[in-house]
């Protein structure tokens, strides 16, 4: 047992000198390898916390939405129309809401408007996203100004700033009381933007919003899980655009890696048949150099998922940000909370380091595995 | 020691360029005795030594040690025999580059698995032998042709094999390398290492220390000393 360990202490003592021999070209080939982990890890971590993050964020909204439809266009919910909706089985609660757009032609940027069901923000007076905190400067207690879409000009008090937490969504938010939102808009008194309504049973979706379709046949339910469905469609489309977009790189990359890995220098086959000549047995051979391709795709693995880590939620994945979060003028400011999925962390290893690994281990084996006399003829 | 019974050699053996390089040879290799394989290039004198030295296996023909078939053998068991009965002294030395003396020396004993202080001290000890414990952390590239040589020796000693095989020793040295070189030998022969060698410098096969010189010609042996 002490004979094997010191054994494969020495193997492990000559992989580590033979890669230090071989320094520029090893650290090129670890270079190119890390930027490769990096590039897959960043989109996989950054796709896969915004899905998540999509999730958590729609977990507190409501289970069926119901707008009403004119000409196939989304309308105006008018009054009474909450009452047809009627009692159906399952609905825990039905309520009406209001929200809208607003350009805001300062900072060239869409606001969105919304009255909290709840209630909370007093007469007068709104509470703003963090985005909108930054584009205009606004604190607590600090009074600003919109011009409405009739012209007059609105001011209102900001009561507070919506935590950092939830920007991912309330960025470009603002939360205003009923009276200030129809005021501000023209809405006309008894009119909603859509009715939302609360299912405790999740099996029961589905059947409320076909009920809701034929008792309103003008209006059109859109389910929680549809809208997280469709997130998740949108952050996998472009998660796909990314790497459609990186395929040609990467593909440059791997092929590099392949032809450095798989390619045997005269001097690497000439050191395997004296290691041979001198008594080395063509496992001890494979399983030296089988190390060091291991070394390498591991080190380059761990660096390049680690560097991803680091890039996706300690600097807000800078480098893809534009592509992979998609906001258009107002973009959210976010720390993603760091979420690791073990198959795709296991996706990615198989991926990046089993085809290092046997792409160094066939030459290995066909020089291994030749008779070492040729070492005797120079 | 070693018995070679109706050798025959073929490289590319069925193709349009086969070519046997060792035709028929039949020769015992005394134990503690230097034997000197002498002919001209294409003689078959160094693929004789792989045969012997369990380097490849012959196409025909029997190889025994020690009385013992080792012609058929699987390639693990041979690579056993080669590094526990051999030591080889390379013509162009086949040192690795990038390693120090002291690591090359040391290296064909890693399979064994042996306490590295014992190696390390076996080692040196062989370094100052040969008078070259100055040199021991040197890179081998940076040595002279006469101390690479050293270090070969030193590395074909490491395993404490019974019989050294050296291929063409002295091609690569001057007159005065040469002499060191045979004086070495003279050691070697003087511990009681069986050696086999081949050359063609008169300053070897002529040498006292040679106790029998085998000629060579065209794959076959035509003297047998």
């Amino acid at each position: 047992m002490k004979q094997w360990i010191e054994k494969q202490r020495y193997l492990i003592d000559f992989t580590l000198a033979s890669l230090a021999r071989r320094k520029t070209r090893n650290l090129g080939l670890l270079g190119v390898y890390i930027l490769l982990v990096f590039v897959l890890a960043s989109v996989a971590l950054y796709t896969h916390a915004l899905r998540i993050e999509a999730g958590k964020v729609l977990a507190a909204s409501p289970e069926v939405i119901l707008q009403r439809l004119v000409a196939g266009r989304h309308d105006l919910i008018p009054p009474g129309y909450i009452d047809r909706v009627g009692r159906i089985r399952g609905v825990q609660k039905k309520e009406g809401r209001l929200w809208g757009y607003y350009y805001d032609a300062v900072v060239k940027a869409n606001y969105t408007f919304m009255v909290p069901n709840a209630g909370g923000v007093e007469k007068g007076e709104i509470v703003v996203g963090p985005a909108l905190e930054r584009s205009r400067g606004l604190a607590a207690g600090n009074g600003i100004s919109f011009r409405s879409y009739s012209g007059k000009l609105h001011t209102f008090i900001v009561a507070d700033v919506l935590p950092q937490a939830s920007e991912l969504v309330s960025a470009d938010l603002v939360l205003m009381h009923e009276e200030d939102f129809r005021a501000f808009f023209d809405y006309p008194s008894g009119h909603f933007t859509d009715i939302a309504l609360t299912v405790a049973n999740p099996l029961e979706v589905r059947n409320v919003a076909l009920k809701l379709s034929a008792a309103l046949p003008d209006s059109r339910p859109i389910l929680r899980d549809e809208v997280l469905r469709t997130y998740a469609s949108i952050f996998d489309w472009r998660e796909g655009i990314v790497l459609a977009l990186l395929s040609a790189a990467i593909l440059a990359f791997g092929i590099l890696a392949w032809e450095k890995a798989s390619g045997l220098s005269a001097d690497e086959k000439r050191e395997i048949g004296i290691l041979k000549a001198i008594g080395w047995e063509t496992g001890d051979i494979i399983k030296m150099k089988f190390w060091e391709g291991l070394l390498i795709s591991l080190t380059a693995f761990l660096v390049g998922f680690v560097a991803a880590y680091l890039h996706v939620f300690y600097y807000a994945a800078t480098l893809f940000e534009p592509v992979l979060k998609g906001w258009s003028v107002l973009y959210p400011r976010f720390q993603l909370t760091p979420h690791i999925d073990g198959l795709q962390v296991a996706t990615l290893f198989f991926f990046t380091v089993f085809p290092y690994a046997a792409a160094v281990l066939v030459p290995i084996w066909k020089a291994a595995i030749t008779d070492p006399d040729a070492v005797m003829r120079g | 020691m070693i018995e070679l019974s109706g050798i025959r050699k073929a490289f590319n053996q069925g193709q349009h360029n086969e070519y046997w390089a060792l035709n028929g040879i039949d020769l015992a290799i005394e134990a503690n005795k230097v034997t000197a394989l002498r002919g001209p290039s294409g003689s078959g004198k160094t693929t004789l030594l792989t045969l012997v030295g369990c380097l490849a296996r012959p196409t025909e023909g029997r190889v025994r040690l020690k009385r013992e078939d080792i012609s058929g053998l699987p390639e693990r068991f041979l690579t056993e025999i080669r590094r526990r009965t051999f030591g080889f002294i390379f013509q162009q030395f086949n040192l690795i580059k990038g390693l120090t003396a002291l690591e090359n020396i040391i290296l064909p004993a890693y399979p064994t698995g042996q306490p590295r202080r014992e190696l390390l001290e076996r080692a040196e000890t062989l370094l100052a032998n040969l008078k070259l414990g100055h040199r021991r952390d040197a890179k081998v590239e940076w040595l002279s042709g006469g101390e690479q040589q050293r270090v070969a020796i030193c590395r074909a000693l490491i395993n404490d094999p019974e019989a050294v095989i050296a291929d063409e020793p002295t091609a690569n040295l001057d007159t005065h390398l040469a002499k060191e070189f045979m004086a070495i030998l003279e050691a070697l022969a003087g511990e009681g290492r069986t050696i086999l060698l081949t050359s063609h410098d008169p300053l070897v096969v002529e040498s006292a220390v040679v106790d029998r010189v085998v000629d060579m010609r065209d794959g076959v042996i035509v003297d047998c000393g």
